[in-house]
Formats: structure tokens, C-alpha cells, sequence
């Protein structure tokens, strides 16, 4: 069982088992496997204990409902399953500010977090504008040969690889 | 008997966690969960990611059409409009360098131990998600539906058989892998 503590696998090995599993889910549950849903569901239910059950009454919120779904548990499971493979190769680590952050920035953490939240705020709205992120249009839309998944993967790429330039190459130290 | 446990509902909350942990147990070993190999792909420097999800696509394009053929499985390919997908895609690209992790891979990250994840990235993707929740009736008048072309695939837009775009496609994402395994990226 040398395979389970292994620090990493080859990526092809990954990808193809990622490919894989994809088709249990479309046998198993008839859907492609996606994340960024869950977010828009769970926000919808963080909303909720705030402000009440009319949250659930707006438009967005009557297509995707603020329930725990099968996404919600995919997004819960994703995070025990690489914590157990984090956990098993020993790389599980509490850590703030990542290597190639630090090299560029610095270790100061607050720097880092902002950069993380205001990304994670046009994550959360482009995954929802686009109807899907990486995983649901990347990968799942694509070998659907879906060709509004392979404009969304072209574009997600795109303004990525567009703004870590802009990041690392004109700020970065 | 599969018809019975897609419909079960907890069947299925059970199934989605058991596939998320799988897939979560996967991108870890894959190293597609750390801020650096992402960050690495997006700077054109490593190519961890493009071959994670290369393969990922070739073995699930295979895959899916044979289960449709077999009449196992159906499509669900997302519908897509120019002021919807692309422009909507473009802003996550901006969020994907920024943060350095995709929807996914904030999970898998937050797994990881990495705390940018949970405190930026996690907390900022529900703001965001929210936010377009509030959006969204705006967005439907002015922007969604622009350029819209609905959930066509590349088979229907050319009028041909699936397979007869699976099988050069599967090759050709295969030679590109070769390339870039070549070229020692």
C-alpha cells in the first residue's frame, strides 16, 4: 500500500482516474461532476440565517435552491479526501502564505489574504456567470465536447495566465 | 434499478461524498491542490495542471460517449452565451491568478491545511457566489443571454456522428501531451 503515502502521482495516472470517476458519476447520479454550485447554495444558506426565509425567495435562489446538495457533499468530500491523502504522505501543513507568494512578497500574511479574498470573490461571481468553473465546464463540459465549456475553459486560462503575468511579472519582486 | 438509485435522495447525498472524497484523494496526489503548482501553470512553468486535466478529459470523453452509446448514461452539456460563459469566465480567470485556486481546488486545499484557502479563498467564493445571486436579475436582462448559442456541442454544430470527434480529439489532446512532455514542461 506504498501508493497511499506517496507524495504525488504521476499526473497522468490522476487525470485519467479523474476521468474515470467522472463517468461514475454520470452513471451512478446522471451529472457531470461540478463544485461552484455549492457555493452559490451555501451562500444562499449563510444568507439565510441572517435574513430570513425570503433569501430562498430570489430568482437565483428558486433555480438553485440554498439546500445541501450533491455538489454540497462532492465540495465536503473533496475536502476530506485530499485531507486524508494530505494526512497519509505526511504534507498535511497549517500554512498561511505559499512558497512561490513568499519568494515574490514576502511571508507577511495580511498582503496574501487580501490578494486570496479578492480572488476568491471573482472566483465565486465568474463561476456563477459563467455557469460553471474548472471542474464543471473545464473538465466535465469539455469531454462533453459542450462548446460552451471549451470557450469557458479557453477564457478561464486565459485571463488566469493574463493576470499571475501581471502579478508576478510587473509587481513581483 | 439504476432509474431507483438516482432517484433516492439519500442515496445520492451519500454518492456525491463518496465521489468528492475520491476526487478530493486525487487532486491532492496530483499536486493540483498547492497555491505553487497552479500558480506554476499559470505563469507557463509547469505543466502539472494542463496534464491533470488533459487526461482527465481524454479518458471522460471516451468514457461518457461510450456510455451513451451503451445507453448507460445522457449528456447534460451546459448551455453558453457569449456575455454569459465567456465574459463570466474571464472574470474567474482573474480571481483563478489571484487566488491561485479554482472552486475545487479551494476544497482540496483547505484539506491541505492551507489557510489562504479557507480564510481568502473559501470565504471570498461564497461572497462572490452571493453576490451574483443578487446580481443575477440584472445580469438576465442586460448581459446572460447576449450572443447566446444554448448547449450545443461540437458534434451537433458540425453535423457529424460523436465518435467520429472523440476519436480525433482523444488523439489529438494525446499528441499534445507528448508535446509538452517533449518540450520537459
Amino acid at each position: 500500500m506504498e501508493w497511499l503515502t506517496m507524495k504525488q502521482w504521476s499526473p497522468y495516472v490522476v487525470g485519467a482516474a479523474i476521468g474515470l470517476l467522472n463517468c461514475v458519476a454520470f452513471l451512478l447520479s446522471d451529472r457531470p461532476i461540478g463544485c461552484s454550485a455549492a457555493y452559490a447554495r451555501t451562500s444562499g444558506m449563510i444568507e439565510r440565517l441572517f435574513r430570513g426565509a425570503k433569501v430562498a425567495l430570489k430568482p437565483y435562489y428558486r433555480q438553485f435552491a440554498p439546500v445541501v446538495e450533491w455538489e454540497g457533499m462532492l465540495v465536503l468530500g473533496i475536502i476530506l479526501g485530499a485531507f486524508l491523502s494530505a494526512k497519509l504522505s505526511g504534507q498535511f501543513r497549517l500554512a498561511l502564505v505559499p512558497h512561490r507568494w513568499a519568494e515574490a512578497f514576502g511571508v507577511a500574511p495580511w498582503g496574501r489574504l487580501m490578494a486570496a479574498l479578492a480572488g476568491g470573490i471573482f472566483i465565486g461571481l465568474g463561476a456563477r456567470w459563467a455557469g460553471g468553473c474548472t471542474s464543471g465546464h473545464g473538465i466535465s463540459g469539455t469531454m462533453q465536447l459542450a462548446v460552451s465549456s471549451w470557450i469557458a475553459a479557453a477564457c478561464f486560462f486565459a485571463g488566469g495566465i493574463a493576470t499571475a503575468m501581471v502579478i508576478f511579472r510587473a509587481l513581483g519582486a | 434499478m439504476l432509474k431507483g438509485f438516482r432517484a433516492s435522495k439519500q442515496v445520492q447525498l451519500a454518492v456525491g461524498l463518496l465521489i468528492g472524497l475520491a476526487f478530493g484523494f486525487l487532486l491532492q496526489k496530483g499536486g493540483v491542490t498547492s497555491y505553487d503548482v497552479i500558480l506554476g501553470q499559470l505563469l507557463l512553468q509547469d505543466f502539472t495542471v494542463v496534464k491533470v486535466m488533459l487526461s482527465a478529459v481524454i479518458v471522460g470523453m471516451v468514457g461518457v460517449h461510450m456510455l451513451v452509446t451503451l445507453g448507460l448514461a445522457e449528456m447534460h452539456p451546459k448551455a453558453g452565451s457569449l456575455g454569459g460563459t465567456a465574459v463570466g469566465a474571464l472574470i474567474f480567470g482573474v480571481g483563478f491568478g489571484l487566488l491561485g485556486y479554482c472552486p475545487g481546488t479551494i476544497a482540496g486545499a483547505v484539506g491541505n491545511g492551507s489557510l489562504d484557502a479557507l480564510f481568502g479563498g473559501l470565504t471570498g467564493a461564497l461572497i462572490g457566489a452571493g453576490l451574483f445571486a443578487s446580481l443575477y436579475p440584472a445580469l438576465e436582462r442586460k448581459a446572460l443571454h447576449r450572443g447566446d448559442f444554448g448547449d450545443v456541442t461540437l458534434p451537433r454544430l458540425l453535423k457529424v456522428r460523436p465518435w467520429l470527434l472523440v476519436a480525433p480529439m482523444a488523439a489529438a489532446l494525446g499528441l499534445l501531451l507528448v508535446v509538452v512532455e517533449r518540450a520537459g514542461l
